[in-house]
């Protein structure tokens, strides 16, 4: 077998047209097709063309596998799928029967035309077209090796909530080294703020917390909060990751975990980020009780020593002597081979829709407010009070979807929020038997056992109004309805405006990416949607990694989820990582640029362009080099080259050049149907 | 031949977005006219401008560019790299007596399917307008391609 280019005649050249059912041939001309490209396509090097019902069937790749043995052909080209899809199986079947895989290409004859196209002759002649430019295309290719890479044992998880914790146990359990980075002093995320995880009503500390413990005893698992990551270099399989660890002005070394530096701090601070706002911790802290790792952190910003230059009442009473003043930050490298990012979410700022009195209205609350109220361990100690933290309220209004499927802030349904709000109709009833309103736009309820919860939560008496809230406006302006709040609606099933006064209102705020989700997104090679959430390589069939490889995420970082479907993804994103670990070896796409020296006149051009820093200058010989293994095989240095001196393997400007002319051979002409190719 | 005319465009995509969005258009069943023809290229900053000028030179009536949308590319910020090519590009055809219309570069994402069918659409009716390029004729260019440029002398 010959894997040599030559002249039109050496190639021997298999073309395949795959019917899917009738998903290619209801629309192609499959029979037309297979014939066309028998009969003239065969200066190009065609000896074979056949049509199959299903090519990807284990029959219709023995067909491709025989006829590479029996009619020896040296290339294969598949028109059906997109080769996201099957790209993989013809390769191996191209493999098995002794062809290098990347001397297949395939021509996707189905999403491209038949699924796209109305009239049949013209996607008939649009295969032609597309099958000739395959064929062109592949008769450029050359036999290559996939790139074997040695798999890290070690992962990285960046973000500490419900996702990440799953994630980590799993892996952990497994046998393998985790890191977890976690911005926050403790991990446990937004699970850890709440009070009742719906539907089932458990408490949300009690089934966390164990499983935080357990992380934070784990032999296999090693904590690093308070830190940020920096910088990430690598590829799958070995990324060196850059952590910050922040000064905490604690020994960890050497605390003890008693609390009494927080007794004795004499500064007190508005907690807005555990408490959302509502309570005080002190300027040394731990953020709640059952806090993994349990070592306090000192708030540099509101120390009264650092503001002052005196204090110390923490060192003064610190038995071990474990405050450190003079802490410093730290910056560690972590090689992994694998990261799961399970960043999770911020919530929607209600200040934007001031409509709603967020901010201005004393008794409006926001929903993550309202969790930290309903907290047996909150600021309030778990009553359900107004602002002046004594007075339960009498009535109540509950407003869905603030700042989500709202074309002025976010299109996108938070989708955790009408359970979040029945719950929250629940805990009021039960704790307070205020009068209950819920204005929503729809009820979204679609999970096991929430329907039911809904009903439930309807039968307790909760007055459910269907209608977006126009305005909530100061009672204070009307008769008798001083210290209340007025809730403008129009009730949609009745088709009324109505107006309600309340004690006290709970907005249902959006979950939104993180401020930072971008800047993450780019800091690992990943993309995010329009919204920001960042994206998955596939959103039915690979939910959990994303488009590079060795990246994986989890949780609400990909967009609002609860707390079953965030352990889901966490343990699936586990499974990901243990199977790559567990294969120890793997193979990459041989897509990579290469720089031949006798071209290459040491311009630099193609140095500033390469955003892996892959390419570097050898000042000696004069000459740019590219080091395959940071190469991503984007080809821009290629397209860049003036001299024409870099080859991107599996793209290369042959290949797409005789792609091109291929594709040529074929005109759009209704009329000109007849093949054009003489 | 005849005075009907249909543009033959070649669109080059990115192997992360918009071939996904061509992948997802057809998932969706969302029809655009067959007039165009897809390369995949890895990245929109593979695309060498050589590329656009052999589609124009071979018989194609314009060309359609497409990838990530800022701050989406796979590769950090290769698309940009793309978008000071393509600029670059118009600026080098009219000289060369092509209208720069007759390249195109559009930002499709993986999810923008049925917007990626629309630019296609949209760019085929451009095209139309514009009429037949007939660049000099190229030695491989299809002998319909020629036919065509043929009928179209005035006799």
């Amino acid at each position: 077998m010959t894997e040599t280019n030559g002249k039109n005649g050496d190639h021997r050249i298999g073309v395949y047209v795959c019917h899917c059912g009738s998903n290619i041939a209801g629309v192609v001309n499959v029979y037309e097709t297979a014939k066309w490209a028998q009969e003239h396509l065969a200066d190009q090097g065609v000896v074979v063309a056949k049509e199959y019902k299903f090519m990807c069937s284990s029959l219709g790749q023995k067909l491709i596998e025989e006829d590479i043995k029996n009619e020896k052909l040296d290339r294969v080209v598949v028109a059906a799928c997109s080769p996201h899809l099957h790209e993989k199986t013809f390769r191996g079947a191209a493999s098995r029967a002794g062809l290098n895989p990347y001397l297949v290409e395939m021509a996707s004859v189905r999403e491209q035309v038949s699924w796209v196209t109305s009239d049949n002759q013209l996607a008939t002649e649009k295969a032609k077209a597309m099958i000739s430019g395959a064929v062109a295309r592949v008769r450029e290719h050359q036999p290559l090796d996939p790139i074997q890479v040695p798999i890290n044992p070690s992962t990285l998880i960046v973000g500490g909530g419900i996702a990440g914790i799953q994630a980590a146990l799993e892996i952990a359990n497994s046998g393998f080294h985790v890191y977890i980075v976690e911005r926050e002093p403790s991990i446990g995320g937004h699970m850890a703020q709440f009070d009742k995880t719906f539907p089932t009503l458990d408490c949300a500390a009690c089934i966390l917390t164990p499983r935080m413990s357990e992380v934070g005893m784990h032999p296999n698992i090693e904590l690093l909060t308070w830190s940020e990551v920096e910088n990430v270099e690598g590829y799958l399989g070995n990324y060196s990751v850059t952590v910050r660890k922040k000064a905490r002005y604690v020994d960890v070394g050497l605390c003890t975990s008693c609390g009494i530096c927080e007794q004795k701090c004499p500064k007190k601070v508005i907690d807005d980020k555990f408490n959302a706002g509502i309570g005080y911790r002190k300027a040394i802290y731990t953020p709640f009780e059952q806090a993994v790792p349990k070592y306090p952190v000192l708030d540099r910003d509101n120390c009264t020593y650092f503001e002052k230059g005196t204090c110390k009442a923490c060192e003064k009473f610190c038995g071990p002597g474990a405050i450190k003043f003079d802490d410093q930050d730290e910056v560690v490298t972590l090689n992994v081979g694998n990261v799961i990012l399970a960043t999770g979410y911020d919530m929607f700022d209600a200040r934007r829709i001031p409509r709603y009195g967020y901010g201005h209205l004393t008794n409006v609350f926001t929903s993550l407010e309202f969790e930290r109220m309903c907290n047996a361990a909150g600021p309030t100690n778990g009553a359900i009070v107004m602002r002046d933290g004594k007075t339960p309220p009498k009535s109540v209004g509950i407003i869905h979807c603030v700042g989500s499927r709202d074309h002025k802030y976010n299109t996108y349904c938070s989708s955790i929020c009408c359970m979040q709000s029945l719950k929250f109709a629940h805990l009021v009833k039960e704790r307070t038997g205020a009068d209950v309103f819920n204005f929503y736009i729809d009820m979204r309820t679609a999970a096991k056992d929430y329907d039911e919860f809904y009903q439930k939560v309807l039968e307790e008496g909760t007055n459910l109004i269907r209608g977006k809230v126009a305005e909530v406006t100061d009672g204070g302006l009307f008769d008798g309805l001083d210290g209340k709040l007025i809730i403008q609606v129009e009730d949609t099933l009745i088709g009324k405006q109505r107006r309600i006064p309340v004690d006290m209102v709970i907005l249902a705020i959006a979950l939104e990416p993180r401020h930072d989700a971008t800047y993450v997104a780019h800091q690992f090679g990943i993309s995010t949607n329009v919204h920001g959430w960042f994206t998955e390589k596939h959103p039915k069939l690979d939910p959990v990694a994303t488009m590079t490889d060795g990246i994986f995420i989890a949780g609400c970082a990909s967009g609002p989820k609860d707390i079953p479907a965030s352990v889901s993804q966490g343990s699936a994103a586990a499974a990901r990582v243990v199977s790559y670990i567990q294969q120890k070896e793997l193979a990459l796409e041989p897509v990579r640029a290469s720089i031949n020296a006798e071209q290459c006149s040491g311009c630099r051009i193609c140095n500033g362009l390469c955003p892996f820093n892959a390419i570097s200058f050898d000042a000696e010989k004069m000459l740019s080099e590219v080091n395959q293994a940071l190469c991503q095989g984007c080809g821009t240095c290629v397209a860049a080259c003036p001299a024409g001196a870099i080859t991107g393997t599996g793209f290369t400007n042959q290949q797409i050049l005789a792609q091109i002319e291929g594709l040529m051979r074929v005109p759009v002409h209704l009329e000109a149907a007849q093949p054009a190719v003489v | 031949m005849t005075d009907h005319f249909e543009p033959l465009i070649i669109g080059f995509t990115c192997n992360w977005c918009s071939y996904r969005a061509a992948d997802m258009a057809g998932t969706g069943r969302v029809k655009y006219p067959p007039n165009i023809r897809l390369i995949r290229l890895m990245c929109s900053g593979r695309l060498d401008p050589t590329f656009v000028l052999k589609a124009l030179s071979s018989g194609a009536d314009g060309v359609l560019i497409t990838g990530c949308h800022p701050g989406e590319c796979h590769y950090i910020e290769q698309n940009f790299k793309a978008l000071r090519r393509v600029n670059l590009l118009k600026r080098v055809l009219k000289p060369m007596g092509i209208d720069p219309a007759r390249v195109k570069l559009v930002w499709a994402s993986a999810a923008e399917g049925v917007y990626l069918a629309k630019a296609i659409t949209n760019f085929v009716e451009e095209i139309r307008a514009l009429g037949p390029l007939n660049w000099p004729v190229h030695t491989h260019v299809s002998e319909a391609v020629k036919q065509r440029q043929l009928a179209e002398v005035p006799r």
